[in-house]
């Protein structure tokens, strides 16, 4: 599998997202957004945490429309595989390959520590080694993380079974205590807890090692 | 000329931000402030003869997240 990492300025969780793919057993290259397009071959594209662009105008807004991104919506629209965590979560929805948006925390505050999750579907490339209902702990960091979008694309990711990831006590007020959804075709990913962040023994929990072996599982067997 | 583009949250879409300053405008002694809502203003110096459809385009596609924000153009 080859994946690809995309590099905005003020990305921070590029690296992390990196050794995570690689150890999962995939071929990653790092991308800098200034370039127009991917490598040849991409199955998998990366859109990292951190503060691209410093959050200027709103989180993920900047980078939604860099040079980059335009290749990320064409491998998308190919049907390729994409997944935003944290402030790749905001890029992907102000990109509009996610619906929603992420709003400022309901409690305002900037939050850092390990949440516990519950995994909603697992018929999904990044959610098959989980098991239904499972509860995992996974850490955020984050001050706009409150998910929200209209009631009806609320139903309908409800309906659709996209949402993938879900709080159990949700810690910014995002809608229906979302974390996570895919898209139509489940092959697009947006949450904002951090599976790369424990998924090596030395992060001291392993939880969101299965993300990444799921999604190697996905795409070599597609 | 120049244009002034007011972004605001959409009624309904909670702002946690507007909240806190309405709270603290009550610790300050201020009464009857029934609710704060907070947005942001964007100036553009923009070339004479630019449509407002032009800068209805640039709200749509950047300077507003239309998902969750409400624009106001005012050409100057």
């Amino acid at each position: 599998m080859k994946a690809a990492v995309l590099q905005f300025p003020g990305s921070n969780c590029d690296r992390d997202m990196y050794m995570a793919l690689k150890n999962a057993g995939a071929d990653v290259s790092m991308v800098w957004h200034k370039d127009a397009e991917l490598p040849q071959g991409v199955d998998v594209v990366g859109v990292p945490g951190g503060f691209s662009y410093g959050d200027y105008l709103r989180c993920g807004a900047i980078a939604a429309n860099s040079p980059i991104t335009n290749a990320l919506k064409a491998h998308v629209e190919r049907g390729g595989y994409a997944f935003g965590i944290c402030n790749g979560f905001q890029v992907l929805t102000e990109a509009r390959l996610l619906p929603g948006a992420l709003l400022r925390n309901a409690g305002l505050k900037y939050i850092c520590k390990t949440t516990p999750l519950a995994v909603e579907i697992t018929d999904s490339p990044y959610t098959s080694a989980y098991t239904q209902g499972q509860h995992i702990g996974i850490p955020i960091a984050h001050h706009d993380g409150n998910y929200t979008a209209d009631e009806s694309t609320l139903d309908m990711l409800e309906g659709e079974g996209r949402v993938a990831f879900r709080y159990l006590d949700n810690p910014n007020g995002s809608k229906r205590d979302i974390a996570g959804i895919v898209s139509e075709n489940r092959r697009v990913l947006g949450m904002m807890p951090h599976p790369e962040r424990a998924a090596e023994p030395q992060h001291g929990n392993e939880d969101g090692k299965l993300f990444f072996t799921s999604l190697l599982d996905a795409v070599v067997s597609a | 000329m120049k244009a002034r583009i007011d972004v605001m949250l959409k009624t309904g879409v909670l702002d946690p931000q507007g909240a806190a300053v309405q709270h603290a405008l009550g610790a300050l002694g201020f009464e009857g402030v029934n609710e704060v809502r907070q947005g942001k203003v964007i100036m553009l110096d923009l070339a004479d003869g630019t449509s407002e459809e032009t800068i209805k385009d640039m709200c749509e596609k950047l300077l507003a997240n239309t998902v969750i924000e409400s624009y106001r153009i005012e050409i100057l």
